[in-house]
């Protein structure tokens, strides 16, 4: 059985910033040998399996950083395929840009789950766990993917699907004109197409420079702050900082954009997003502000929960709490400079997390921050490393896009005849709506019926 | 008197261009067959447009004469014009399409049915299936005699409770006046089976001595003819060919359409089938492309013993006095004699997602379905299904492994593997754009994908497939030899490619290497090489296309092998989905209704997203383990 080889980061961040970027499949030892160079200059797999060397992680004559590779032959792996573990140290960044080299030389990002799946199918799990890689596929798979379209900022998402509609547009021409040749021509068409295909590039690769720059996403535990509007959210946020970022009044529904910093606790990063405040409310901004809180929510590794304990609870934290309670959560009860009102029973029966604070007077906020790292350290916090995985997903399948149009280009300075372009129009198209979760199905034909008047 | 019954292997219902193939491929694997028909003189009938063929219809005529079919020899024999489509385009996209003389096409065809051994003609109406414990026993006509079978293939078209309409003009038949088929309809119910209204339509005939074709451009045939089938040889169906005309609709008419609408049973809601987009009502493409001030309209003859011309672009369910005034106010047509109106056909039809790709229906074992009643349009899509249904009923009836047609090996494969995964919601129509793996899927090449597979089944003669092996033999011989063979950048050969503006070689080249210049093919190098052997044009042809393409190709031969791995991991038929832990529940609810017999099929189901399909996977692992 021939296995594409794969690639993961498959340890989270960690504190001291060592992490690991696993490979495996047939041509794990192929991968390795291209992009990692030992002091004796020795090939790791000429040598014993399941040992450890140690050197460097270059690209080209450039050393990306100092590693220990762990390489191991089939069948005596986790997959039962050869697999190769690189343990970096130079933190996240160049983590990312390890597996971003193992990716450029032979190995493609792993599906959700994938190493699991391979395990399980090549026989290294046993039967009664059946059930949890079947769990664990679709867990990670539905976290992927709602992380696949949050991590796009809306203007990213929309160029994507600018870019694939001129595809598609151009596509569902050309098949017009093969289906129904007496009626579209194709004359001169090879020279409009390379116009268009030459933009695409150039509007592809300025998508790849965007993820190069890491502007893209931000790395760390998605922390996202909510509660009722006034409950103190944003000067919770400016304690934390230690800036004024976010704007503090004391009119309710001030933060209407959704505020995002980032933040370093003791070496942990967080990724802290402040919300809209959520309540029932008539305001059209605000309601978009309130329905974006509800996505970030369903998203976040950890949730903050804001409660202003000087005023009762009302219906609007019932709904909030109806939101939050089943993900990882900490309340923070506010104002504890004033009288306390709230129903703090019923929270505490709900949260297992519960602090008293006040945001304003800096009282709490130091062994709310010591729980947090004490989450981390427990594992019950966890940074998701699938976030970096999607990233370098995304970026796989830009190149992939790229390499397509290119082809398109190809066949058009070679002079070929136009049926061959819609074969790599499409390729290009189906790599860009993965990036957005969209399968191709029947897009063209809808298009191509759509767009142009077909058939006697 | 003691009721009469008839005891046969096979019951055919239907013979129009699906019934005609799935009986005949019965016959001639050797089963005594019998096939149904509501007119004799209805055989083959061609009730819409008068041609064969066309983008990607030819692929399918081609692959269905590959196969050992009929319809490839039969428009041979009967066509008035020919052409090959996209013929400025890549080899992939050449496609054959022939104007076919109607009523010989349909003699012709009945004629052969005559002759076929083991196969008879019944004139009658099919009013009951009998099924017994989901197993198809034979099915009982009007009349009430009782024909007893091991299977039973439906090709019924669309005479299932036809309706035809024209303005406010209704009447219950099928196509062309013929009686509808008012009975069978219930008898599928009463079995399960589900069924679903489609429209389609049909436009006028004129009388050619009422046209003024000095108005419209006149449309020729291909100097030389290429024939559908592999069988036929060229030299023999070089003959004169008859005229065809293009004119177009204008601001005018599309006024006395729009003025109209509310006369039109679609536009007032009397229409509730769903008619095919690929081929609208003038109405609809009025409508629907208001920004276009004209529209083409193609006259072609009905054939060459009848004034009728056909009117190609302007299919109509409008009352008959609005068609007058509609097509009187296109150039040439202004006095126009309308002698068979245009209507839309509304007509009962299964969905396909009921049958396996073997065109059996899983719910009854021996029953089998081809054509339009499957959902799909067109005469060649239907004789395709045809040609498939009658070798599975046949292979059933033996007690043989079936066969299935794989979207790697034929656009016959894209079509049942569209018909039976995918939502239909319109007469489905083929498009080689639904053909992922198209390069390989060539007109060209039909005989060498599909051809063994016919010989396999008893429907091609040793002859014709040694013929085939020894051709293959040739061909791969001669890539190897263009391959090896090394030109010098001699004068001669300088000389050759400046007279085909191609660029001087400074070193020597192999021949393929040039044949791959686009200015450049295999027979055109026969100029500067000079130990060529003398090879047959259908072998040149594969040569210079295998060579020309060949990175292409390579590439989708990749994608086929990926494609293929998936294909190959079957579903056990016993599956129950809702016991997969962690699918989804959409997920659940579209593969508990199609049942895919594949994981390949399976990922193809829209709303079975690629983390099912691993879920699937591991599950199916546990589940043959276990089984162990």
């Amino acid at each position: 059985m021939t296995n594409s080889t794969i690639a993961a980061i498959s340890t989270g961040l960690s504190p001291s910033g060592i992490g690991i970027v696993r490979v495996t499949g047939d041509d794990a030892f192929g991968v390795i040998e291209k992009i990692f160079k030992t002091k004796s200059g020795k090939n790791v797999s000429d040598g014993e399996s399941h040992k450890a060397y140690y050197g460097h992680i270059v690209d080209g004559d450039k050393i990306v950083d100092e590693v220990l590779v762990l390489v191991m032959r089939a069948p005596h792996t986790y997959t039962k395929e050869d697999t190769v573990e690189i343990n970096c140290h130079g933190g996240l960044t160049v983590m990312k840009k390890v597996l971003e080299l193992v990716l450029r030389n032979g190995a493609r990002p792993a599906e959700p789950g994938e190493f699991t799946k391979r395990a399980f199918l090549n026989g290294r799990i046993d039967l009664s766990r059946a059930e949890a890689v079947m769990d664990l596929i679709n867990s990670k798979n539905d976290y992927a993917l709602s992380n696949s379209i949050s991590q796009l900022e809306g203007n990213l998402y929309n160029e994507i699907c600018e870019i694939r509609e001129v595809i598609i547009n151009n596509t569902a021409f050309i098949e017009s004109a093969i289906d129904d040749p007496e009626h579209y021509s194709l004359d001169n068409y090879g020279d409009k197409l390379l116009i268009d295909v030459d933009n695409l590039i150039l509007r592809v690769d300025k998508l790849l420079t965007t993820f190069d720059n890491g502007r893209l996403i931000t790395e760390g535990i998605k922390t996202v702050i909510v509660g009722k509007p006034n409950v103190g959210k944003s000067t919770l946020l400016n304690n934390i900082l230690g800036t004024d970022k976010a704007i503090v009044t004391d009119v309710p529904g001030t933060t209407r954009d959704i505020i995002e910093e980032n933040v370093n606790l003791d070496g942990i990063s967080l990724n802290i997003i402040d919300t809209a405040g959520i309540r029932d409310t008539s305001d059209i901004v605000e309601k978009i502000g309130v329905e974006k809180s509800r996505e970030n929510i369903e998203s976040a590794d950890l949730v903050l929960y804001v409660v202003d304990s000087s005023r009762p609870l009302d219906s609007d934290d019932e709904s909030i709490i109806n939101l939050v309670k089943d993900k990882k959560c900490i309340v923070l009860l506010n104002k504890s400079d004033l009288p306390s009102v709230a129903e703090i029973n019923h929270i505490k029966d709900i949260f297992e997390n519960v602090l008293y604070i006040s945001a304003k007077e800096n009282i709490g906020i130091d062994s709310f921050k010591d729980l947090i790292v004490k989450m981390f350290f427990e594992g019950s916090l966890q940074y998701n490393d699938e976030i970096c995985i999607t990233n370098a997903r995304h970026k796989a399948l830009l190149d992939e896009c790229i390499d397509s149009l290119r082809l398109v280009k190809a066949s058009v300075l070679d002079g070929m005849p136009e049926d061959f372009y819609t074969v790599d129009l499409m390729n290009a198209y189906s790599s860009l709506g993965s990036i957005i979760g969209e399968s191709v199905e029947d897009d063209l034909v809808n298009t191509i019926f759509s767009r142009f008047c077909m058939g006697k | 008197m003691s009721p009469v019954t008839e005891t046969v292997d096979v019951c055919v219902v239907g013979a129009g261009h699906a019934g005609c193939e799935a009986a005949l491929a019965c016959a001639r694997m050797g089963l005594n067959t019998v096939v149904f028909t509501i007119s004799v003189d209805s055989i083959a009938l061609m009730p819409c447009n008068p041609n064969i063929g066309g983008s990607s219809k030819g692929h399918l005529v081609r692959e269905i004469d590959a196969l050992g079919g009929e319809m490839g020899i039969n428009i041979d024999k009967t066509f008035i014009q020919s052409k090959m489509l996209n013929k400025s385009k890549g080899p992939a996209v050449h496609s054959l399409r022939a104007q076919a003389d109607k009523a010989d096409y349909s003699r012709s065809m009945r004629k052969v049915l005559e002759n076929q051994d083991n196969l008879t003609i019944k004139q009658a109406e099919v009013t009951k299936l009998l099924i017994e414990e989901g197993v198809v026993k034979g099915l009982v006509i009007h009349s009430g005699i009782t024909y007893y079978s091991k299977a039973v293939v439906l090709c019924t078209g669309t005479y299932l409770k036809a309706r035809c309409l024209c303005g406010e003009a209704i009447t219950y038949t099928g196509p062309n006046g013929l009686l509808a088929a008012n009975y069978l309809s219930q008898s599928l119910l009463d079995a399960g089976i589900e069924l679903q209204r489609f429209k389609t339509g049909t436009p006028a005939r004129l009388d050619k001595r009422s046209i003024d074709f000095s108005k419209m451009e006149p449309q020729y045939g291909d100097e030389r003819v290429v024939p559908f089938s592999f069988t036929t040889n060229p030299d023999d169906i070089q003959k004169e060919q008859d005229l065809c005309w293009l004119t177009y609709t204008n601001e005018e008419t599309h006024k006395i359409i729009k003025s109209n609408l509310d006369r039109s049973p679609i536009y007032a809601g009397i229409i509730e089938g769903t008619g095919p987009r690929y081929c609208p009502s003038i109405e609809d493409k009025v409508v629907k492309f208001s920004d276009k001030n004209r529209h083409q309209v193609f006259i072609e003859p009905e054939g060459r013993h009848t004034n009728e011309m056909y009117v190609g672009g302007m299919s109509s369910s409008l009352p008959e006095d609005v068609q007058y005034a509609m097509y009187h106010s296109v150039p040439g047509l202004e006095n126009a004699k309308i002698v068979r109106n245009a209507y839309a056909i509304e007509y009962d039809c299964i969905n396909p997602g009921q049958l396996y790709p073997t065109l059996q229906f899983k719910k009854v074992k021996g029953l089998f379905s081809g054509g339009q009643f499957n959902g799909s349009s067109g005469y060649e899509e239907a004789a395709a299904q045809g040609i498939l249904a009658g070798i599975n009923a046949a292979l059933f009836c033996k007690g043989e492994e079936q066969i299935v047609l794989d979207r790697s090996n034929s656009y016959i494969g894209v079509l049942v593997d569209d018909l039976v995964t995918k939502d239909n919601k319109e007469p489905y129509r083929m498009m080689t754009s639904r053909s992922e793996y198209r390069l390989l899927l060539r007109q060209d090449n039909a005989d060498i994908r599909l051809t063994p597979i016919g010989y396999k089944v008893g429907l091609i003669s040793k002859e014709r497939y040694e013929d085939l092996l020894m051709k293959q033999e040739a061909i791969e011989k001669e890539i190897s030899r263009v391959c090896e063979v090394n030109v010098g950048a001699s004068k001669t050969v300088n000389a050759f490619l400046e007279k085909y503006n191609s660029t001087p070689l400074r070193s020597g080249s192999s021949l393929a290497e040039l044949i791959k210049r686009p200015e450049l093919t295999y027979d055109l190098l026969a100029e500067i090489d000079t130990n060529r052997p003398n090879l047959r044009e259908d072998i040149r042809e594969q040569v210079n296309i295998n060579i020309k393409y060949e990175g292409y190709i390579k590439r989708q031969i990749k994608q086929v092998e990926q494609y293929k791995k998936l294909e190959n991991k079957i579903i056990p038929e016993s599956i129950d989905y809702s016991a997969v832990p962690s699918l989804r529940i959409e997920a659940v609810m579209k593969l508990q209704q199609i049942r895919p017999v594949s994981i390949g099929q399976a990922s193809r189901i829209s709303g079975v997203s690629p983390a099912d399909i691993s879920v699937l996977l591991v599950y199916l692992e546990h589940y043959s383990r276990e089984k162990v």
